[in-house]
């Protein structure tokens, strides 16, 4: 494989000053405005299965605000991004045990991480180290574009959902659980290498107390790590011992695993085929804070049902749908509804992106566009959503201490073809279905997105 | 690293495709002059950018660190390099090129 432009060229022109975004949080006012959400929804309403009550097994109650109290006192707030409370207890126990706030739920990628520091050392020294026999223990690189997550794996029983105990709402009994933490086994080289010396380990640099993906796949890695590589270019499982860590192979069983691919209520129902998130919807100034539910199984209960109005689109074999955004003409093909895309990232160099710091990497047109867009399944079938995008930089100064914005969107590249992700803004307001794969969900095998 | 190196014909545009063993594909764009003006990937894992971008990764390593998006986007914008990076677990996608190498002809539409 050949360096782009390697050579004598590249080496010594002075490289011009990196362009593209600021962090995705804001630094926020500290003092919360109790404002409620705005009036009036831009978006059209989400087509109704009712959430259940707050104690309701697989009805998990969600929040999006500024984020985990360590994020306040470092001077950040998050914006758009959506938490649970998830309680993990020592295997088979219903006495050791903590429920963690501010976990972010991402229907992006899959597995329950928890950042070590958000576990007490009950919790620490209860846990069961994965291991695939012998003295090793079994960690994980997991890279992201901007970075990466580095820890052992830890055998618990893991609920959510319903009163948030270890006795009611949906249970996952003895699944890996990647703790993030560089103690007791230090950062591969190659991991830290891919993930560009950029950790996330912890709750200021991660943004939450951990994450819960619950995403269209099963595991976070599958036969791949099981039967061809377990380590491709640094990420991926790792054998540790005290001497050190070597890349391994892992049985699909001892993965880290969407919990609910194997959750099970408290009442023995199954809801494993995918989730559904039920946000209100949020006015064009945005909300201070926003409460809705994370709704685990499609047409498994009463309250899930696929809903007759909603548009099934099933998705390649990536997880990606076709975006077209009408005034551009242009096919966006490897784009994707994502809870854990904290705004509308497309390709559109007709719209300005904001020049402050502290909105950096957001769209700042002169006044709110309104744009159309066709959102194509695999299937071929077809939505038409209408969406706005806002100058962010404007919403955040009428209302620095707001968390949630529907019209907030950032580029996603500087022209062509590209990726647009369906963030959190669309969520508010639309029922959105996140479909498993190769499992029937609602009468239609997944992975599909719906709304 | 054991990968399926082909050329893949395109009219004007001469590009060598990389698989990976974990089916991540690898495009690389080469002009007249047999040097690599732009790299495309995508698939389920990252490729190794330190060895695709070369002298560039420094770019996009300095621009991870205030990310676009967190976890999603990472992207450098300059006259020397363009750089397109996001996706997520399972599912990435990335573009890159240097402007003022690319063919007659040939617009950063054409690099995907």
């Amino acid at each position: 494989m050949r360096k782009l432009l390697a050579g004598v060229i590249c080496a010594t022109v002075l490289l011009a000053a990196c362009g593209g975004g600021g962090s995705s949080d804001i630094a926020p006012g500290g003092s919360s405005s109790s404002g409620g959400s705005g009036s009036g929804g831009s978006g059209s309403g989400g087509s109704g299965s009712g959430s259940g009550s707050a104690t309701t097994n697989n009805v998990v109650n969600a929040i999006v605000d500024d984020g985990p109290a360590a994020l306040a006192a470092n001077g950040q707030g998050a914006v758009n991004i959506m938490y649970v409370s998830v309680t993990i207890c020592a295997p088979g126990s219903t006495t050791t045990c903590q429920t963690i706030n501010h976990i972010q739920v991402d229907t992006g990628s899959q597995g329950l991480r928890i950042i070590s520091s958000a576990l007490n050392s009950t919790m620490l020294n209860a846990l069961h180290p994965v291991s695939l026999g012998g003295t090793a223990g079994l960690a994980e690189c997991t890279l992201f574009v901007d970075g990466y997550v580095w820890g052992p794996l830890y055998s618990a029983d893991v609920h959510f959902g319903g009163a948030d105990t270890a006795t009611s709402g949906e249970s996952a009994p003895n699944i890996p659980v990647q703790v993030i933490e560089t103690s007791p086994y230090p950062v591969p080289s190659d991991c830290d290498a891919a993930g560009m010396s950029t950790p996330e380990n912890t709750v200021t640099t991660f943004g939450a107390n951990g994450i819960i993906g619950v995403g269209l796949f099963n595991y976070d890695c599958d036969t791949y790590c099981d039967t061809t590589e377990g380590v491709s270019n640094g990420n991926g499982y790792y054998s540790c011992t005290n001497s050190g860590c070597s890349a391994t192979l892992v049985p699909v069983a001892s993965q880290v695993v969407n919990p609910v691919h194997v959750v099970a209520e408290n009442n023995g129902a199954f809801d494993n085929n995918g989730v559904i998130i039920e946000l209100p919807t949020v006015g064009a100034n945005g909300a201070a804070t926003v409460s809705g539910s994370l709704v685990i199984g499609i047409g498994t209960q009463s309250n899930n049902g696929l809903a007759s109005g909603a548009t099934v689109l099933t998705t390649d074999a990536n997880g990606f749908v076709t975006t077209n955004v009408t005034s551009l003409g242009q096919n966006d093909t490897t784009s994707y509804f994502d809870s854990g895309s904290n705004g509308l990232y497309f390709e559109d160099s007709g719209i300005a992106g904001c020049t402050e710091s502290y909105a950096q990497g957001f769209f700042c047109p002169a006044s709110t566009t309104s744009l159309s867009a066709n959102v194509t399944g695999h299937n071929n079938q077809v939505v038409t959503i209408d969406f706005s995008i806002a100058p962010a930089d404007m919403l955040f100064n009428a209302n620095p201490s707001f968390t949630a914005f529907s019209n907030l969107g950032g580029s996603a590249g500087s022209q062509g073809v590209g990726t647009f992700a369906w963030g959190l803004p669309f969520y508010y307001g639309h029922n959105i279905y996140t479909a498993m794969e190769n499992v029937d969900a609602g009468g239609t095998i997944g992975p599909y997105f719906a709304f | 690293m054991k990968a399926l190196t082909r050329p893949v014909p395109s009219g004007a545009l001469r590009k060598q495709e990389l698989q990976l063993p974990s089916g991540t594909v690898v495009t690389e764009y080469v002009g007249s002059n047999d040097l690599v003006y732009a790299v495309t990937w995508h698939g389920p894992t990252l490729p190794n950018l330190q060895l695709i971008l070369g002298n560039y990764f420094a770019n996009l390593k300095a621009a991870a660190q205030q990310p676009a998006v967190r976890r999603r986007l990472v992207r450098v914008n300059s006259p020397d390099i363009v750089i397109e990076s996001s996706g997520k677990m399972r599912a990435f996608a990335g573009r890159a090129w240097v402007p003022t190498m690319l063919p007659s002809g040939v617009t950063a539409a054409d690099i995907q």
